[in-house]
């Protein structure tokens, strides 16, 4: 048996500067999680040939060819002048501290774990797909063979036995690193400041703010370019947030009908 | 060594074109289809009600007939698109005011028995009472089966819908009144009208005033409301709405041909104003620059 669990908030933090792009976290994902095979063949993206994250994609590594130098390494490549850089990152879902998911579903299959993780039960997710748009990452999708809803879990049966998540295990550089998320955050300071010591001054960190729109994620990242040409949103904000305004309206709306409707008979003929 | 901030040669605001957001799983003629039946079906139940209490007899019944007819069919069509619609009384083992989706199934269950009640009463001529009470009660209920859909789908990160949230649910009322008085302009004599007319006209005015203002609100979020597919049935839904609307206010007492026309042509353009908004959130989900544009002027005004 491993260590007991812990009942500390668990994360990930995905350094993209020391992604080497080589996928074993989608395989390694694939294979622990029994997730189908769905290549969709070269996209014609780079070396992207999983498109992005969905119900058989919990994991997926971004690939974006650049012209520009990365801090003050040359590329050793002279085709159009010189200059060229090769952004990857290793995508997931982000285990937000305000889900939207989880406050959309209408079940209660979608619920948050003891290491403040959220996952799907499939064994009472109903598919009505509606955790699909409120995602604000669009990291949710339907399995359309099957009709559920799946996504990342955290790797929540390996946590309860004390053993990390399957793709940062099989991660040969620890670009993911999993871990307490606020050893994580601090182990993220660091690194954002070591590279811009070393003149990458376009190292940020992604999501790991607790202020920001979803309250920070439980998986947050290093980018080494704005959140967009990852395809992550550069400003998330959990919809339900204005949930309560659109409430509003809606009584106020719903109302107004019957009022409305009350004024039609009034006064009429007879 | 100083640090040099990077140019990007090549503005890329998106990854290779590929939507931020999922757009919705939802099939358009199950879930744009319940958001035109079940506004109909709601707005049905208040139109009778009045029309059961200010003795209209013939609007009252064929009204609470409809109201049953659409929300049977929404049932129907909202379990057929869920992924396991053998599961769809899993929406019953909790109440979360968070989820729209489940306050609406709440209330549906509450209102389908209710309408069914009402109409079954009317029709069989059993327990008038019960059915009037029953009337009524689904017409309360009703006011929210009309409304809560436009919570349903700007509770989600769909920009047009999400942005749309405080006008879409003034639109989605005005569009009930439009349907349900529509059908009462084509079952009801004559005699009977006058209620049905008058709830055209406002209803296509509130219509037609929230889709303005959202247009105007929403900026650049706005476009998917005005090009391709959506922009073309929202076009035809505002000529349907105020042709049906100017039609029955000036027709509509008059001649019973004319307020049959006028409508069917609220009831269409009822359905067009769902179809279009539908896909007009698909569109603006589709397109990264949706999600990305509104975000980064987001973060450029905190700075």
């Amino acid at each position: 048996m491993a260590e007991p669990a812990t009942t500390q908030r668990m994360g990930f933090f995905t350094d993209t500067s020391i992604c080497i792009g080589c996928k074993a976290c989608e395989v390694a994902c694939k294979e622990w999680n029994e997730v189908p095979d769905d290549l969709v063949g070269w996209a014609g993206r780079s070396h992207d040939n999983s498109e992005g994250l969905g119900a058989n994609r919990w994991r997926h590594v971004a690939f974006i060819e650049q012209r520009a130098p990365l801090g003050d390494q040359r590329a050793n490549f002279q085709r159009d002048g010189g200059d060229f850089r090769w952004l990857m990152e290793s995508d997931v879902c982000k285990h937000c501290t305000h889900a939207a998911c989880l406050d959309a579903c209408p079940t209660g299959a979608i619920f948050r774990t003891e290491f403040d993780t959220v996952v799907v039960q499939a064994d009472i997710c109903n598919g009505c797909g509606y955790c699909v748009p409120a995602c604000p990452y669009g990291v949710l999708d339907k399995r359309e063979e099957d009709g559920r809803i799946f996504k990342c879990t955290l790797c929540y049966d390996r946590l309860g036995e004390g053993e990390e998540p399957a793709c940062a295990k099989a991660c040969p550089t620890d670009s993911i690193q999993f871990g307490e998320l606020e050893e994580l955050r601090e182990r993220a300071g660091d690194r954002v400041q070591e590279l811009h010591e070393r003149g990458v001054a376009d190292a940020r960190l992604y999501g790991e703010d607790p202020d920001d729109g979803v309250g920070g994620a439980g998986a947050f990242f290093l980018l080494l370019d704005d959140p967009e040409v990852y395809g992550l949103p550069p400003d998330p904000v959990v919809t339900t947030r204005d949930l309560p305004e659109t409430w509003k309206h809606v009584g106020l709306a719903a109302g107004a009908l019957l009022a409305g409707a009350a004024a039609c008979f009034a006064r009429s003929g007879r | 060594m100083s640090p040099r901030r990077t140019e990007r040669p090549v503005a890329a605001d998106d990854y290779y074109g590929r939507p931020i957001i999922k757009p919705p799983v939802w099939e358009e003629r199950e879930i744009a289809g319940y958001l035109f039946l079940g506004g109909l079906a709601g707005a049905s139940s208040i139109l009778a009600a009045g029309a059961d209490l200010r003795g209209r007899p013939a609007l009252a019944r064929r009204s609470r007939v409809m109201a049953t007819g659409a929300v049977g069919l929404s049932l129907a069509a909202l379990i057929k698109d869920l992924g396991r619609p053998a599961r769809f009384l899993n929406m019953l083992r909790v109440f979360k005011p968070t989820s729209p989706m489940s306050v609406g199934v709440w209330i549906l269950v509450g209102y389908a028995p209710l309408a069914a009640g009402a109409a079954a009463s009317d029709v069989l001529g059993q327990r008038p009472r019960l059915g009037r009470v029953a009337g009524l009660g689904g017409a309360a209920l009703g006011s929210g089966v009309a409304t809560y859909t436009a919570a349903l789908i700007a509770n989600t990160a769909v920009p047009v819908w999400h942005e749309g949230r405080r006008e879409l649910p003034w639109l989605f009322a005005g569009s009930a009144a439009g349907a349900a008085a529509g059908w009462g302009l084509v079952v009801a004599p004559r005699a009977e009208n006058e209620p049905a007319v008058r709830m055209a006209v406002l209803g296509a005015l509130a219509e037609l005033g929230a889709e303005r203002l959202m247009e105007r609100r929403l900026g650049m979020i706005a476009e998917p409301l005005h090009e391709g597919t959506a922009g073309r049935r929202l076009r035809i839904a505002k000529a349907l709405t105020a042709a049906g609307a100017l039609g029955a206010g000036l027709l509509g007492r008059r001649s019973r041909p004319a307020a049959i026309a006028s409508g069917a042509a609220l009831l269409a353009g009822s359905a067009f104003t769902r179809f279009g908004l539908f896909e007009a959130g698909m569109a603006s989900a589709r397109d990264p620059k949706y999600t990305v544009e509104p975000q980064r002027r987001r973060l450029a005004a905190r700075g």
